[in-house]
């Protein structure tokens, strides 16, 4: 079963956190990623820029109009995802678990089952 | 001898030559590797070179060698294996079939249900890597990395190249044959994607269990589950418009069923219920039978289904079986009595917001004349869905039932 598991940065609570701590989250995700790829779990994962360099994209009376910043008015941006395939929804939320940022008051990581993907993913 | 056909051959041939290499040399892991190196020899020459007057002993010597060159290199780390492994290039083969051996092996207790599937593609049905992950829609590195663990695990739980015996035997085979209809289930029904078929796993699934029904044909679950498969099978082509979309059972067009298909399982399932023991297997394919018997939904002997389900229940207890049942009941009894059923199901965590169980009842509340509530749950079930086939289809029911602004 493929599930994504998204992770929503408050870029406040980023901010907030010492030198150590961040380093501690970029060592985290690297096990993280080292575990996926030996469990074979692993099919893909992306991080984001900041939400501060996304544009939004919209066409009026077929004229495309963009404009600066996130689409949403939230706290709360998507930071990057892991695509994983695993045995279970139970393991899915097992391993979204061990993400460093589900341990950080204020952020947390959504998971959900793929339904359709289609692409090289193997490029 | 054309391409497809050296791959058929290639595929029949897999197993027994890994089998052969293990029986010999143990280190699955190793024979496993060579074997597939030698079978993507056979790949490129064959076609064009044509087979070899004997394509089975051809294969045993090309991995053995492969087997000899890898244990080479190793020299220094593993003499001990290099020593016994440079005398080997068979000169007589073994007459036996280590095919079920391998399948057993491939289905160890110590690996994940996702290992033995793609172990036993890879060892016994003869899919690259890159196959597999294709069906799976995996990358390969993923795939390559999974069977490899699986290898592994394997080698670290120290088993040894033989059939178990007694219960542990009768509890292996029951991993085997699971492992076989979630093959089978897979390219029945795609678990998530917008295929609803995926067709090659399917035929890959019946192709291994035609194997392992010819080596125990007195085992009735093997049968039965043979049975299974191919009346699910025969069922295929009526299952989805030429769009795509998901036709249910009751509105399938049966001339379309294949019945060769059908007349085979049929038949498998009567020796099958012959025998004198009864597994879930036999039953769920005694009820695909009494399906394929009927000229129309309406003409099925919704009794005699609904007492398959009552048996059913009775052995395998399962959420999923008295959902089933429901439906049954409820052509016999009325809707009624299906959502009475359905009701038992509410408190149970497994089936809590599960797809299944919200179309059924939205399906058997559009029959008792609530069509608002099955709009609801029609449109909750969508929403429930993994599956892209299947949720078009419960969004179409949806829209049937949609109230219209201002009416009633």
């Amino acid at each position: 079963m493929k599930f994504l598991i998204s992770m929503h940065i408050n870029p406040a609570v980023l901010e907030s956190l010492t030198e150590e701590e961040k380093a501690a989250i970029g060592e985290g995700h690297g096990r993280f990623i080292q575990g996926l790829k030996e469990s074979g779990e692993l099919i893909n994962t992306l991080a984001l820029v900041d939400p501060s360099q996304a544009a939004v994209v919209s066409v009026r009376n077929g004229q495309p109009a963009v404009t600066d910043g996130p689409f949403l008015e939230s706290k709360e941006f998507l930071g990057g995802f892991y695509l994983i395939d695993c045995e279970s929804k139970d393991r899915a939320l097992e391993l979204a678990a061990q993400i460093p940022d589900t341990a950080i008051e204020g952020l947390g990581v959504e998971v959900r089952q793929v339904m359709f993907a289609d692409g090289n993913l193997d490029a | 001898m054309t391409a497809p056909a050296v791959e058929d051959l290639l595929r029949e041939l897999t197993p027994r030559v890994l089998g052969a290499l293990v029986r010999r040399h143990g280190q699955f892991e190793d024979c496993e590797d060579a074997v597939q190196e030698a079978v993507l020899a056979a790949t490129v020459q064959w076609p064009a070179d044509g087979v070899p007057d004997n394509p089975y002993g051809w294969l045993v010597t090309v991995a053995s060698r492969r087997l000899i060159d890898h244990l080479r290199s190793d020299h220094a780390r593993r003499e001990r294996e290099s020593a016994t492994a440079t005398e080997v290039v068979p000169e007589e083969l073994p007459d036996t079939d280590d095919t079920l051996v391998l399948l057993f092996l491939c289905c160890h207790p110590a690996l994940t249900p996702s290992s033995q599937t793609a172990l036993t593609l890879r060892a016994v049905g003869g899919l690259t890597t890159a196959e597999i992950a294709r069906a799976f829609l995996v990358p390969e590195a993923t795939m390559a990395v999974r069977i490899s663990r699986a290898k592994q695990r394997i080698r670290a739980a120290g088993s040894s190249f033989t059939l178990p015996s007694g219960p542990e035997r009768e509890e292996r085979l029951r991993v085997v044959l699971h492992v076989l209809y979630l093959i089978f289930n897979e390219g029945y029904t795609a678990s998530s994607g917008s295929e609803l078929h995926r067709a090659d796993l399917a035929h890959e699934a019946i192709r291994l269990t035609r194997m392992v029904h010819a080596q125990l044909r007195d085992d009735d679950e093997v049968t039965g589950l043979l049975a299974l498969m191919l009346l699910g099978h025969a069922r295929r082509e009526a299952r989805t418009t030429a769009a795509g979309d998901l036709v249910p059972l009751d509105e399938q067009d049966r001339t379309r069923w294949d019945r060769d298909l059908i007349d085979e399982g049929t038949a498998l399932v009567k020796a099958a219920l012959a025998g004198p023991a009864l597994g879930p297997y036999q039953l769920q394919a005694a009820i695909a039978a009494t399906h394929a018997d009927a000229d129309s939904a309406a003409d099925t002997d919704w009794a005699q289904v609904h007492a398959l389900y009552l048996i059913l229940e009775r052995i395998a207890p399962n959420p999923m079986v008295t959902l089933n049942r429901a439906i049954a009941l409820a052509e016999t009894e009325g809707p009624t009595a299906g959502l009475a059923l359905l009701a038992t199901l509410d408190g149970d965590a497994r089936m809590a917001g599960h797809h299944r169980l919200l179309s059924v009842r939205a399906h058997l509340l559009e029959k008792t004349g609530d069509p608002a509530g099955a709009y609801e749950h029609y449109r909750r079930a969508a929403k429930a869905t993994a599956s892209l086939a299947e949720q078009r289809y419960l969004q179409g029911r949806a829209a049937r039932l949609r109230p219209r602004p201002g009416g009633p």
